[in-house]
């Protein structure tokens, strides 16, 4: 049992890590250029250099480009107006169709913001070809942004996701080890032959909690070690501080394993409870979807969802180096949880019934 | 120091599993609960052991009550419940060494009382439990029962699937331990070693159908038995069971037990009914009433 409790969570961390990434490559792309000026491959060609996409095809209509979105050949489609170059330079104001696939909304969003920069990238560059001198003096001046990204300065999404899995396999296997543990001690009798001795129940919690708080701080120092060697991710804060967090947080979920233990009866309900929680506290934990952005409600179930804490901590720690007094609000919510879900362990674990 | 149960009744939803129970076992006696699977042994057993609580009524174990002294409870007893309930993952000695640590004692402590026991299955020490043959796990459980020496034992169908020689061993045991002054309360659904114990009750659907010394509960049996025996063991009882005057038919190993409806019986008349209906080898003598007898009589 043991080497499948180590073994399988960091093939997972390997696999995931590797798996789960936000940016989107390889977009294909297709247009219909009604133009055929050398403005208009000018802006095509923009497309062309970009790593991001793949140019495909150039649709004679737009009912062509339709259908092959239509079959999946396509996920983007640009429609160059005719006198696209004309217009530039008369109006100096022309629209572009953009058409996205959005069955995957999340990157049909990202496709929006590449394409978008691609385009503003190429108005600057045409208007300073067409602007007369004289316009240009009248012409505001540009303002240019260059974001700077701090704590992960190449935007390597394995720097967040790495902290952010590594938090999910603590979670998970000793959510399921605690909740799976009390239960099957029910099923096969044991139990009843711990209940008819004087054991005090908080001894006997304790007795079930430390042998998986040793598993989970085993678990954290291998993925640890792990996420350094395989995947560089940088470690700027204090190792003691993140295991100090983890000892507690781990706390809370073998309480809310050893809760749902001791409220059913077989192993099947308690696994099902537990995927619940975990299915929910994972997704709502701001790994995958910023928490910024969910509805307010939803915002305020997060307040209550440990795994959002590790999260924030793990990355905090990990990636900004912060201190201890930083993790302070967070150190004390986990605290203050872990004292209540131990609590309701030992209070719901019942002897005689 | 013994068990005093007064009034108890425990009911399941729908189901009454004990109902109006009361009877006294004696400090030091060997007491037997006699009766069928769904009986109601073992939920007297767990509230007895303070599992459970009673609907009604009150117990007490030790002179402790199952309710307000569950913790002198629970010192002071040693369980053995029906299905195997140690860790299976653990060693013998492992199992043994855990389980008086949590008495708060250790092996030596008391080896004296499970030496006998325990020797039989030292051999097997640094075994895993689950690897036990049946009756070796039953004299492991009754040696963990035991660490803490126990002032009552409860023992909720111990030999159910052991093999005779085993059984008969166990109960054996179970006599050494009488003497060394523990009380035992055993539960059987075997009629057989209910003639071993000090005293039985004989328990069915949740109510205690009698309470007696074994001798006596067979003579209270009301009628005289009769073994009856054929060549056709299925015809014979199909025909006294058509026979007009029977009381009870029951088969009993290689003999059906008759008795008659009336109370000037006399056997030749039924020789002669059974002769009618081409039987051979017909045999037919008195014989003295067992336990099951009478389970059988009060339970009708």
């Amino acid at each position: 049992m043991l080497p499948i409790i180590f073994v399988l969570p960091l093939l997972q961390l390997v696999i995931l890590s590797n798996a789960a990434t936000f940016e989107v490559k390889n977009i294909k792309f297709g247009y219909i250029d009604n133009d055929h000026s050398s403005t208009s491959r000018a802006l095509i060609e923009k497309f062309n250099a970009s790593t991001y996409f793949d140019v495909l095809t150039d649709f004679p209509s737009e009912a062509k480009a339709s259908s092959a979105m239509l079959n999946g050949e396509i996920d983007v489609v640009l429609e160059i107006p005719r006198h696209f170059a004309r217009d530039l330079q008369n109006e100096k104001y022309v629209n572009l169709g953009v058409t996205i696939n959005a069955i995957d909304g999340a990157a049909a969003g990202v496709e929006n913001v590449y394409i978008t920069q691609i385009i503003q990238s190429y108005n600057k560059h045409i208007r300073t070809d067409l602007v007369q001198i004289s316009d240009a003096q009248i012409q505001p001046a540009y303002i240019d942004t260059i974001p700077l990204f701090w704590y992960n300065e190449t935007l390597n999404y394995k720097t967040f996701m790495v902290p952010g899995i590594l938090v999910l396999l603590v979670t998970m296997i000793t959510l399921f080890l605690s909740g799976m543990n009390i239960v099957r001690e029910k099923e096969i009798g044991t139990l009843e032959q711990i209940n008819v001795t004087p054991i005090k129940k908080n001894q006997f919690i304790i007795g079930k909690l430390f042998p998986f708080w040793v598993i989970g701080m085993g678990l954290l120092t291998v993925g640890l070690l792990l996420a350094r060697l395989i995947f560089n991710v940088p470690m700027v804060g204090s190792l003691v501080l993140m295991y100090v967090y983890t000892s507690i947080y781990i706390l809370v979920i073998l309480g809310i394993g050893l809760f749902i233990s001791n409220f059913t009866d077989t192993q099947q309900q308690a696994m099902f409870i537990a995927w619940f929680f975990v299915v929910i506290f994972i997704l709502m934990s701001g790994l995958f979807t910023p928490i910024e952005s969910m509805p307010k409600w939803a915002q305020i179930i997060t307040e209550f969802n440990p795994i959002k804490y590790y999260v924030e901590v793990m990355r905090m720690v990990m990636l900004k180096g912060s201190g201890f007094t930083d993790i302070l609000p967070q150190l004390i919510k986990t605290l203050a949880y872990a004292i209540i879900m131990n609590g309701l362990a030992v209070w719901s674990y019942r002897k005689a019934n | 120091m013994g068990i005093s149960i007064s009034n108890i009744s425990k009911s399941y939803k729908n189901v009454k599993a004990l109902q109006d129970i009361s009877f006294e076992v004696k400090p030091n006696e060997l007491f037997g609960l006699i009766g069928p699977d769904g009986a109601g042994k073992t939920t007297l057993f767990r509230i007895l052991t303070t599992l459970l609580f009673p609907d009604h009524g009150t117990a007490t174990v030790a002179g402790f009550d199952v309710v307000g002294d569950y913790k002198e409870i629970r010192k002071n007893v040693g369980y053995m419940p029906g299905r195997f309930s140690l860790y299976q993952d653990l060693t013998v000695e492992e199992n043994l060494n855990f389980f008086a640590t949590i008495f708060g004692t250790t092996i030596d402590e008391n080896y004296d009382l499970i030496k006998d026991i325990y020797v039989q299955i030292e051999p097997f020490k640094d075994r895993r439990a689950g690897k036990l043959s049946g009756g070796m796990k039953q004299k492991l459980a009754l040696s963990c029962a035991l660490i803490h020496k126990p002032k009552v034992l409860f023992l909720d169908e111990p030999t159910t699937g052991v093999d005779p020689v085993s059984r008969k061993e166990f109960w054996e045991m179970l006599k050494r331990l009488q003497q060394k002054g523990i009380t035992i309360l055993v539960s059987t659904p075997y009629m057989d070693e209910a003639a071993l114990c000090d005293r039985v009750a004989l328990i069915q659907d949740g109510r205690i159908l009698q309470i007696d010394t074994p001798k006596a509960i067979v003579k209270h049996y009301p009628k005289p038995i009769y073994n009856v025996r054929s060549d056709n063991m299925y015809q014979l009882i199909t025909n006294l069971k058509d026979y007009e005057f029977n009381h009870s038919v029951y088969p009993f190993g290689e003999f059906v037990h008759y008795t008659d409806s009336r109370t000037d019986f006399n056997p030749t008349e039924l020789q002669h009914y059974l002769e009618s209906k081409n039987l051979k080898n017909i045999e037919i003598h008195e014989t003295d009433a067992t336990i099951e007898d009478t389970f059988m009589e009060l339970a009708k």
